[in-house]
């Protein structure tokens, strides 16, 4: 991991530009949250011509549903969820001048396109550090979906919330290039 | 015959989903603090450091370890001198599960298939029951999260594979699930049975405590190797790379039809979570 760096959304093509690969970021500000369900009603509102409920422009959609908050919590365990299904979504919202999108695991060829072509960056955050992350996040509030429980939007504001750059802008890929410097195969 | 009333299995139940998803399990923690100090990758032993800070914020604030806190899976092993009272043993278990995750403040994940609704309160549970000699009920609660599951597999070999052919296939579901189930992960292998009985043996598997070897000696050299293989692969936590891809691997075995060999591989994330206890 090289770099610590410290940003404050909403970002722009500028900050995402300067991030490479294995790049531990430190986010500041407001991040919304989307799963499955979420990305398909946004997608088919676009398709309708319709407009979405959050301007996707220059911020981050964190791929988590938390668990339930306990009383004076903003939130429960907030750890994120495994990002290929939000594959099929993503180009579209990346096009839309979406900057950012926290999950873990791979994702497609056409998502890490997207981001070289229109500028934004895939950043990891620790899957299963659910109690962890949830420090970081200091207000949450429902913005869309509310029938969807833990997979409704939510706009969160967090502070040093962490994260691992995994997609630059560049098409480098963590994930390829850390089993390639650890592989004994 | 030993009566056993329907409230205690509720309440049994209830605590277990709570206790699993809130407080990992002593071995997990340890081959945590095995990594921490071994992996020769300066980012995976800062994620290491991350998940043991996790668990311990976790068993402090009494809060999930994630917040997928998984379908509810029990393996429920009933003596048959036990009389259950008071009412459906299913609907007991269901219920223990409905409070557990309503007053333990965990996730709701169970959902229909393809409307996607969410049946609300986590049932209904998924119970594996197996009727054994004695007066004792031993229910072992397992809550499975989703991102691990969808990476584990069922596959009918061909018998000329062999022990080989079976290793090999492991290794590269390991190797094709990369960062996507949460390493460093555990492994449960199933091999023989039938199709749905390779599935079982694999997620009982998971119930083994890291370290444990089969008891058959070519076995456990067999897991011994593949698990080398696995850590060989430099995936890594979280598959930054390193040299901790899988924490362990548990190979359960059983005979199977002359022109089959079933095997399963169900991955589990690093929050390998499972609670027991005797009635």
């Amino acid at each position: 991991m090289s770099n610590k760096i410290e940003l404050t959304t909403p970002l722009s093509t500028e900050d995402v530009e300067k991030l490479n690969i294995g790049d531990k970021v430190f986010l500041n500000g407001i991040i919304y949250t989307g799963r499955d369900a979420a990305h398909k009603r946004l997608i088919d509102l676009l398709n309708e011509g319709k407009e979405l409920p959050i301007d996707v422009k220059g911020q981050i959609i964190y791929y988590m549903g938390p668990s339930p908050a306990k009383p004076g919590n903003p939130i429960g365990s907030a750890g994120p969820t495994t990002s290929y299904r939000m594959d099929a979504y993503a180009p579209k919202l990346i096009e839309l001048g979406m900057k950012g999108m926290i999950g873990k695991g791979n994702r497609a060829l056409e998502v890490i396109e997207a981001m070289k072509k229109y500028k934004a960056v895939y950043l990891g955050a620790t899957g299963g550090a659910g109690a962890l992350i949830a420090k970081s996040i200091k207000k949450a509030e429902i913005v869309a979906y509310e029938d969807l429980g833990p997979e409704a939007i939510r706009k969160l504001e967090v502070e040093d919330f962490p994260v691992v750059v995994i997609n630059d802008t560049k098409g480098n890929d963590l994930y390829v290039e850390g089993a390639k410097k650890y592989s004994k195969e | 015959m030993r009566e056993v009333h329907t409230d205690e299995i509720t309440n049994v139940v209830r605590d277990l989903f709570m206790d699993a998803n809130c407080n990992l399990g002593e071995d997990v923690l340890a081959a945590f603090d095995h990594a921490i100090e071994k992996d020769e990758s300066p980012v995976a032993r800062e994620v290491m450091k991350e998940l043991k800070e996790n668990a311990r914020i976790a068993r402090e604030e009494n809060s999930p370890i994630c917040q997928d806190t998984g379908l509810a899976v029990l393996f429920v092993e009933l003596g048959q001198d036990v009389h259950i009272i008071g009412g459906n043993f299913k609907d007991a278990i269901n219920d223990g599960v409905r409070q557990g995750y309503m007053e333990g403040y965990l996730r709701k994940s169970a959902c229909d298939p393809f409307s996607r609704k969410n049946t609300g309160d986590n049932t209904p549970a998924i119970i594996h029951l197996e009727i054994v000699p004695g007066d004792k009920i031993k229910i072992m609660a397992v809550p499975k999260g989703g991102g691990a599951e969808n990476m584990s597999r069922v596959n009918m070999l061909t018998p000329a594979v062999g022990i080989e052919g079976v290793k090999d296939f492991v290794v590269n579901r390991v190797k094709e699930s990369g960062s996507n189930p949460c390493p460093p992960t555990v492994i449960g292998v199933g091999i023989g049975g039938t199709f749905e009985r390779s599935a079982l043996l694999a997620k009982k598997a998971l119930l083994r405590k890291i370290g444990d070897r089969n008891p058959d000696p070519e076995i456990a050299k067999a897991e011994e190797e593949v698990l080398d293989r696995i850590n060989k692969l430099g995936i890594g936590p979280m598959g930054y790379g390193g040299n901790t891809t899988s924490l362990d691997i548990f190979f359960e075995v059983e005979p199977c039809h002359i022109a089959s060999l079933p095997l399963a591989v169900n991955i589990q994330c690093h929050a390998s979570r499972h609670k027991e206890a005797i009635i």
